[in-house]
């Protein structure tokens, strides 16, 4: 963490992107949880994400990058295979 | 060579606006700010000053445009009055914090209702709190001259706070003064080009008024206070640097007749010039009083109050703006500066010149003699109004 010393004038923020580096995973109260078995590849689930926290990984598949999901379970709702379910964070 | 001219209040402020290279001017016009703002589109109109003139529906746009243009480091100024600068109000914390140095006159105006257009302080002390540096001036060539500071001291690149000059609305905004207007190189000399150093520049991209959570909004704060503080350094070495540029001398706290006076009396801007002729009379007639102009408002000057007060017996202070429930801010911000000291005068605290009601000479003698009245036999109340009819 910063001290108020490192600050730069007006707490300006000269390293471009850097909201990028803040883990909005941590407002989480609900996790989507994927079967990708029933998937079908629609993209929905990628497209009504409002934060850009579904990605495509190497095997083709849909999955959540839970460091920025914020568990709003809107991928849950628009999902029409019912592969996201939204279960409670423990942790 | 620099001339002598009758310039009324708002254009020597207009004037000095123009001579300081302003990018920007972005107001709206309210009474008693009219002219200032109604010159300035003159002369950006008649092409006497290249700046941009934006036109806005409000004062919460005109500082709003401010804040924009200021961040990507154009010199900029607005100004306003009253109800104005309370419209003005929220967006006014923007640039202090962000650290974009506005630079704004207010034509100081009472607060509604009833409707006042006339001149106190009730619009100024509303926004004490919004980390602003705040001077206040008392005749039309302070005006000018201040406002020309004003520049100096929020350009500093180790300052970057938004400045303000407070006159009083008529009193000074409206009246024909003469004054002393330099050469445009003398002011080129006291204001050099401004380089904000984290202006936005594609080349050089930076954010801006970025989201402040818990874990950074306290550290965000404590450097700003600790930024604030020390442009006290910045504000009173502009002052040097106009003195030696233009002659005339400016102070946190000027005094007048102050040596060896037992009873001081404490006013801001214009009023202190009838409050010196009072002083004038008093001391004539073989009594001990002095005055004290308080011309630095935000950051507070508490090492050059106490020092002006040191020795007296008896502070009478005039705050021409009450704080319902309260009293007067300045006489509250006095007592504060007392509160720790060993050997302090009584402090007496009166309220008056609301909504443009004079003060007389007679009056102040009034309030110096009533002073010392209140201080020898105390009182029931926390303040006094002068000039109210019973």
């Amino acid at each position: 963490m910063l001290s108020w010393k490192e600050l730069k004038p007006g707490i300006v923020v000269t390293d471009p992107g850097s909201a990028s580096s803040y883990k909005t995973g941590d407002w989480r109260s609900n996790k989507p949880i994927r079967d990708s078995s029933k998937c079908i590849k629609c993209g929905l689930c990628y497209l009504y994400c409002p934060d850009g926290a579904v990605e495509l990984n190497e095997n083709g598949n849909y999955e959540t990058n839970y460091f920025y999901c914020k568990g709003c379970g809107i991928c849950a709702k628009e999902c029409s295979r019912t592969v996201i379910t939204m279960i409670e964070e423990e942790e | 060579m620099s001339k002598r001219i009758g310039l009324e209040g708002s254009f020597a402020v207009s004037e000095a606006v123009r001579m300081a290279g302003v990018d920007v001017v972005s107001a709206y016009p309210i009474t008693p700010q009219t002219h200032i703002v109604e010159r300035l589109s003159e002369m950006v109109a008649d092409a006497e000053m290249d700046a941009e003139f934006i036109c806005v529906e409000s004062e919460h746009s005109a500082m709003s445009a401010c804040v924009g243009a200021s961040a990507v480091g154009a010199r900029v100024f607005t100004c306003t009055a009253g109800q104005g600068l309370e419209l003005m109000h929220e967006v006014m914390y923007i640039p202090s914090s962000m650290r974009l140095p506005v630079v704004a006159v207010i034509a100081n105006r009472a607060l509604s209702s009833p409707l006042s257009v006339w001149g106190d302080h009730s619009d100024a002390m509303a926004i004490r709190d919004i980390g602003w540096i705040q001077i206040f001036a008392e005749n039309v060539q302070q005006a000018y001259d201040l406002t020309l500071c004003a520049f100096r001291i929020a350009e500093d690149k180790d300052s970057l706070f938004p400045t303000m000059v407070h006159i009083d609305g008529f009193h000074l905004s409206h009246v024909i003064e003469p004054i002393v207007l330099p050469d445009q190189e003398q002011v080129d000399k006291f204001i050099p080009e401004l380089n904000h150093p984290y202006a936005l520049n594609p080349e050089k991209p930076v954010s801006m008024g970025c989201y402040g959570p818990p874990y950074i909004y306290t550290e965000a704060k404590k450097a700003q206070i600790v930024d604030f503080e020390a442009s006290r350094k910045i504000i009173t070495q502009a002052f040097k640097e106009f003195e030696e540029i233009f002659g005339r001398s400016y102070a946190p706290v000027e005094t007048y007749k102050t040596e060896d006076a037992e009873v001081l009396f404490l006013t801001m801007g214009s009023f202190a010039e009838t409050a010196m002729l009072a002083i004038d009379k008093m001391r004539g007639e073989g009594k001990k009083v002095g005055l004290v102009r308080l011309r630095l408002w935000r950051p507070f000057p508490f090492e050059e109050i106490r020092d002006a007060i040191k020795g007296s017996k008896l502070l009478v202070v005039l705050d021409r703006c009450v704080s319902f429930g309260s009293g007067g801010p300045v006489v509250a911000e006095m007592r504060s500066a007392f509160y720790r000291e060993t050997e302090k005068p009584d402090i007496v605290s009166f309220v008056g010149g609301l909504g443009g009601r004079d003060i007389t000479i007679e009056q102040y003698e009034y309030m110096i003699s009533r002073g010392q009245e209140i201080s020898e036999k105390g009182s029931d109340e926390e303040f006094e109004m002068i000039g109210v009819r019973e």
